[in-house]
């Protein structure tokens, strides 16, 4: 932001005659058009929360609190336990977070104090391709190529290696199956990197450079200038960049309902199929109709509400993790 | 190679030793790594759609209509002109309705709002809405629209205009921070009232980057599957008409057809992949093209 006044130019200074009403009006009105675009961002995530949360009563009145808590999915018998699709939705993009997160950061970092500035923007170009690879091409992709080479080459050989060892072997022992919480956190993790590395990009970039030039000349190493003058001057930022990513992956809907396997269950195998809330409602609700229609929306609503606070934090701690920076800069 | 690392050797007062080096030279590899583990996915992915899409692709794929049923292979009579057709109908005007409302967004975020609480607010809650999944706008749309109207590839453009909102106030907020305050000042000293000094000197002196950030936001649109499915419904036949009827769209074909065990469905899919893909890329070289000029005009 910058501190320069701006003037008001309601009454410019020395003006011979007042502004013309046609004039004042028409800049009125469209001050006004501009406020009212502005705060249709509020209106929409208002509404988003009214319209899920009204279509969704139904469900809530009739499972009562200990139904919405519980983990029994029972489409026959009118039962919407949606713990599974959480405790999918959860595991999944923990897994996307544990692979994507040193990857992204390590990128981030070669972009920024490693790489001369003249290569770093190609390198951001196709990481930025990532992203732009659509979810359902990621998924598509996923399931035709990934899922066949990964069920009978790593997990296969994985599952048998871990069968009976005593917790990794309920981790990473069989069943396994091609689609399955582990190949949905991979191919999310893919998914989630171009955004980790940009955010944490955005945020190392506001290193002041004084800091980083003290420790080389200290005599740190490169590595010794990061740990001890980047770090920890981008230690929140990046813990928000993470949790970005951590939104992302839970809500990524097409690429999950490809490949997370398809069945509601909570299970410590990770090579197991499971399900999560977005990947539910993409394949369930087309055929939903009455309570089961009105539990996927609850479900919608669930996870807006889950995504919406995951990012309240992430964006707390990117904002106060640049105002410090710049404020020491 | 760095950038800035101070020169080794001249007046290297504390020899490093062999191990703090072997760290430091670990370190730069592990970086490299990274890097080149995220090229693994990215080359697959591309090759594996080029080449099976290649092979799918034709002149009476893309233009040929209706779609025809999972089971028939590539060379039955029919093709993907009804979905080429709904994404680029749907997404345009989701780029109609998002973009204007969102640089005007932006414009009361900046030019009006000040350091006003509100203007701050509402900067910070279209960040958070950047973050909502694209399914609940999906069924935010199904639940206030499609229930009450019906299906439409219009309601699919509400969706994903509400997905592109966010992203166009963010970016087109970005490129007015950077037009210089001076050329405000200089318009109001000339007596502009502050709607004039917006429309026809602080948009025009921005307006690639905008065009290049909105580019970016509707190349991420049109690849969505999410917010359509529910609200779009699904057809074989083209539906030119945006306003009534169930429409459909690229992505949506492609996620019907990659579950199907049919190896003319999954050549369908690989084609529609290909052709989403080369037009997500048209959109985004575009916005780089205009970013490039852009910076080298202002240099």
């Amino acid at each position: 932001m910058s501190t320069v006044t701006k003037a008001d130019p309601a009454t410019p200074a020395g003006s011979a005659r007042p502004l013309s009403a046609g004039r004042r009006l028409g800049d009125r009105g469209f001050a006004l058009l501009a406020l009212a675009a502005g705060l249709l961002v509020l209106v929409i995530l208002v509404l988003i929360t009214l319209s899920t949360a009204q279509q969704s009563a139904n469900w809530f009145s009739t499972e009562g609190w200990s139904g919405i808590f519980s983990t029994v999915w029972d489409v026959q018998n009118n039962k919407f336990g949606p713990m599974a699709f959480l405790y999918g939705t959860v595991i999944s993009s923990l897994i996307a977070i544990i692979v994507a997160v040193p990857v992204s950061v390590s990128v981030a970092l070669l972009l920024t104090e490693v790489v001369p500035r003249r290569w770093s923007q190609p390198i951001v170009y196709v990481i930025d391709l990532l992203a732009v690879v659509p979810s359902v091409v990621w998924g598509l992709w996923g399931l035709i190529v990934f899922v066949p080479w990964l069920q009978n080459t790593v997990y296969s050989s994985l599952a048998s290696f871990f069968d009976g060892v005593p917790v990794l072997g309920s981790l990473f022992g069989p069943p396994y199956s091609g689609t399955s919480f582990m190949t949905a956190g991979i191919v999310l993790a893919v998914m989630i990197t171009p955004i980790i590395t940009s955010l944490a990009r955005e945020v190392i970039a506001t290193v002041p450079t004084t800091d980083k030039e003290g420790a080389y000349a200290l005599g740190a190493t490169r590595w010794e200038m990061i740990r001890g003058a980047v770090w920890p001057h981008s230690q929140g930022g990046v813990v928000g960049a993470i949790l970005v990513g951590l939104g992302r992956a839970m809500g990524e809907t097409i690429a999950a309902a490809l490949l997370i396997g398809s069945v509601p269950q909570v299970t410590s195998h990770l090579f197991a199929p499971g399900y999560s809330i977005p990947a539910g409602i993409a394949n369930l609700f087309p055929e939903a109709s009455g309570e089961f229609r009105s539990a996927l929306i609850g479900m919608g609503l669930m996870l807006f509400v889950i995504t919406i606070l995951v990012n309240l934090g992430a964006r707390g701690f990117v904002v106060r993790s640049t105002r410090r920076n710049k404020g020491s800069a | 190679m760095a950038a800035i690392s101070p020169q080794p050797g001249g007046i290297d007062l504390t020899e490093t030793s062999g191990w703090r080096r072997t760290k430091n030279q670990i370190a730069t590899v592990v970086m490299w790594s990274a890097f080149a583990l995220v090229l693994i996915p990215l080359v697959w992915v591309l090759f594996t759609v080029i080449q099976k899409g290649a092979r799918a692709i034709s002149w009476k794929f893309l233009t040929g209509s209706p779609i025809p049923p999972n089971v028939m292979p590539l060379s039955f009579p029919g093709g993907m002109w009804p979905a080429i057709l709904g994404t680029l109908e749907i997404t345009g005007f989701a780029a109609v309705i998002a973009i204007p409302l969102g640089v005007l967004g932006a414009v009361y975020i900046n030019e009006y709002g000040g350091n006003g609480w509100l203007a701050k607010f509402i900067a910070f809650m279209a960040d958070v809405m950047t973050g909502v999944p694209s399914i609940v706008m999906g069924l935010f749309i199904f639940t206030i629209w499609t229930l009450h109207y019906s299906y439409s590839g219009m309601a699919g453009s509400f969706a994903l205009a509400c997905l592109m909102l966010p992203i166009v106030i963010r970016s087109t907020y970005e490129m007015l921070l950077l037009v210089p305050d001076e050329l405000r000042q200089a318009s109001y000293a000339l007596g502009a009232t502050k709607a004039r000094v917006t429309l026809s000197v602080v948009l025009p002196a921005a307006v690639a980057g905008i065009t290049s950030g909105a580019l970016l936001a509707v190349a991420r649109a049109a690849g969505e599957t999410a917010p359509l499915m529910f609200v779009i419904l699904s057809t074989q036949n083209t539906n030119a008409n945006l306003f009534a009827g169930a429409n459909t769209a690229l992505s949506t074909q492609i996620f019907a057809n990659a579950q199907s065990p049919f190896v003319g469905a999954q050549d369908r899919a690989w084609g529609a992949a290909l052709t989403l893909i080369v037009i997500a890329f048209i959109l985004m070289l575009g916005a780089r093209l205009i970013t490039a000029r852009f910076t080298r005009n202002t240099r």
